[in-house]
């Protein structure tokens, strides 16, 4: 779906579900896993539907994610670290967890 | 980076929100003696239109544009004149006595305030059309953010679609960066053309004129414009195909990538939590706060910059950010010198022209604001259009009351991305105006927090004010 315009900033290594992606200084999490091609980051807590993040601006709560062990993180809000692990979610109903 | 046990107990100023609007009030505040803190809960200022002013990683400055760039400055000068800039501080709560509940990297504060400037900006209007919530179809805005910060560009079958000048920018963006768009799909009336024609004249002679056209023709020489009144989005677990027609035709486009735009709308969220009185704007249909010309709400201290007061525009957010801080500075500190208030609201009146051709062009038409059927309006909590049409059938009279019925607007989204749908629904389907019915009466906080967040609050501090108010 997307490209990186430019190989800038330095690389940094996060995992998604376990899995290395190759995400760079200044990415968000949500970017990250866009720019890795990856389809969807949970699914929802009322239908399991999947759904990928919308709007990047912290408005629409599609991005929520599990970061470095605590849930429901806004993804696009959150820079990514070298290190750091994601995991996508599968239902979770709270928010802010 | 600041943290959350940098910040002093109180401040003269605090300005919630980066963007053009709060980096100019934050700097010219700072520059006048007061002492001012600015919140962004983005990782860099800039707000929507300087996304990642500070950070991008577009080098090439005619792929965003020289009003993108003109940004630099204003962060520049914010960064200069003495203010405090916290970024990754998400806003929690506001209250009519100015006392601010911010979090940062998981640690929380509340701030008290002499003088608080709102200045959260706009958000997308929200454009609800069969299979929106598929992985695939994004806002428009979501993938300009993604291009000024990440410099990600789409490279798949990418469809446009909507309405409004902010959608035909980040088409030509798109372009300029070697992106690919397979076709635009142009849902705006042309109807629109009989309200918006006795604004022309205006028009005509802003700077918008000469802008707009350039814009048209750049993505027009590249791209198939299609004008549509009816869209859809197909796939099973992801987008697959566009559906779109008009009239009686209809075709099918492969897509892997949907970019919706209809235009953009003021973020009410933390003015509604803090009691401030807002009304209806029939020709952006949309709520906006109810101000006084220096920008002050019906609540004391607290006023309301940029788009969140309204949607004008960048280059006037930052002209409203500076008579909102000069009246800020005028209450606190008189003797201080400031710009002169003239020369600023003369400034602003000259962006003003040109607006309402514009805005009566674009009015997103009816069917994509008020959907019908099985479209999801709500998408946290997968309601329905029927069944938010239903409900209103059985006597809910707003969206306050839809809550108990559907659950729609409780998410953790609080209403952001639907609560002007849900409105306009009840209002339909009840034969009675937007202004009547309201919009979701929102109390702090106003973005999920979490306990542990709460528990990081100073003791001593939290039992004061627990005692004292
Ligand atoms: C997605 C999007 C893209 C846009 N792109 C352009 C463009 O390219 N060109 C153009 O001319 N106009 C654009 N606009 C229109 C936009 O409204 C501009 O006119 C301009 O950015 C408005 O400036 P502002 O200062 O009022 O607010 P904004 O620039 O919107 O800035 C508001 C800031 O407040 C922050 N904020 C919001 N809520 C909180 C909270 N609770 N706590 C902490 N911080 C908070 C946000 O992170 C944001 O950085 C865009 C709008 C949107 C929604
Ligand atoms: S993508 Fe909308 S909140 Fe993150």
């Amino acid at each position: 779906m997307f490209k990186r315009l430019a190989e800038t900033g330095a690389a940094v290594a996060i995992t998604v579900d376990g899995r290395q992606i190759a995400a760079r200084a200044g990415d968000t999490v949500a970017a990250a896993l866009i720019a890795a091609g990856i389809d969807h980051c949970r699914t929802t807590p009322v239908s399991g539907a999947p759904r990928a993040p919308y709007c990047l601006m912290g408005v629409c709560f599609e991005c929520l994610v599990t970061v470095d062990g605590v849930g429901s993180r806004q993804g696009c809000l959150v820079p990514v670290r070298d290190g750091m692990a994601v995991e996508t979610q599968t239902g979770k109903r709270e928010a802010g967890r | 980076m600041t943290k959350a046990s940098d910040l002093a107990p109180s401040y003269d100023l605090v300005v919630i929100g980066g963007g053009p609007a709060g980096l100019a009030a934050a700097a010219l505040a700072a520059r006048a003696g007061l002492t001012t803190v600015l919140f962004d809960e983005n990782p860099g200022v800039g707000g929507q239109i300087y996304r990642a002013i500070t950070f991008s990683p577009v080098k090439d400055r005619a792929v965003l544009g020289e009003d993108y760039w003109a940004g630099a400055e204003l962060a520049a000068e914010a960064k200069a004149s003495g203010a405090l800039i916290v970024t990754g501080a998400t806003v929690w709560s506001l209250d009519p006595t100015r006392l601010v509940g911010v979090s940062i990297a998981g640690q929380a504060r509340l701030i008290e305030a002499k003088r608080v400037i709102i200045a959260t900006g706009s958000l997308e209007r929200p454009f609800p059309v069969p299979g929106w919530t598929l992985p695939g179809v994004m806002s428009a805005g979501g993938a300009q953010t993604v291009l000024k910060a990440q410099g990600l560009v789409p490279n798949g079958k990418t469809v446009l679609a909507g309405g409004g000048p902010l959608m035909w920018l980040l088409a030509a963006q798109i372009l300029r960066a070697g992106g690919k768009i397979d076709a635009v799909l142009d849902t705006t009336p042309r109807k629109n053309w009989l309200r918006a024609l006795a604004h022309l004249p205006d028009f005509v002679l802003s700077p918008y004129f000469a802008k707009g056209l350039k814009l048209l023709r750049e993505v027009r020489a590249k791209v198939r414009v299609i004008r549509v009144d009816r869209l859809e989005a197909v796939g099973d677990d992801k987008l697959r195909e566009v559906v779109f027609g008009k009239g009686d035709n209809e075709r099918r486009m492969p897509a892997d990538l949907l970019l919706l735009h209809q235009g953009v709308v003021p973020n009410v969220n933390l003015a509604l939590a803090a009691g401030v009185a807002h009304a209806w704007n029939e020709r952006q249909l949309c709520f906006e706060p109810v101000l006084d010309e220096d920008f002050n709400s019906s609540v004391p201290g607290i006023s309301v910059a940029g788009d969140g007061a309204g949607i004008a525009g960048g280059t006037a957010a930052a002209e409203r950010g500076r008579i909102a801080a000069i009246a800020a500075v005028r209450a606190l500190k008189p003797e201080a010198s400031v710009p002169d208030l003239q020369i600023v609201r003369q400034k602003l009146q000259r962006e003003a022209m040109g607006r309402a051709f514009l805005d009566w062009l674009n009015r997103p038409a009816d069917s994509f604001r008020q959907p019908e059927g099985d479209t999801i309006v709500c998408r946290c909590e997968e309601v329905t259009a029927r069944q938010v049409r239903d409900t209103a059938d059985l006597g809910c009279e707003g969206p306050n009351q839809m809550k108990a019925f559907l659950r729609c607007g409780m998410g953790p989204c609080q209403g952001r991305l639907r609560g002007l749908t849900v409105t306009e629904l009840i209002a339909a389907q009840r034969g009675t105006t937007p202004a009547e019915v309201g919009y979701y009466r929102l109390r702090p906080p106003v973005k999920p927090i979490t306990l542990s967040e709460l528990a990081s609050l100073p003791i001593a501090e939290a039992e004061r004010k627990a005692v004292e108010r």
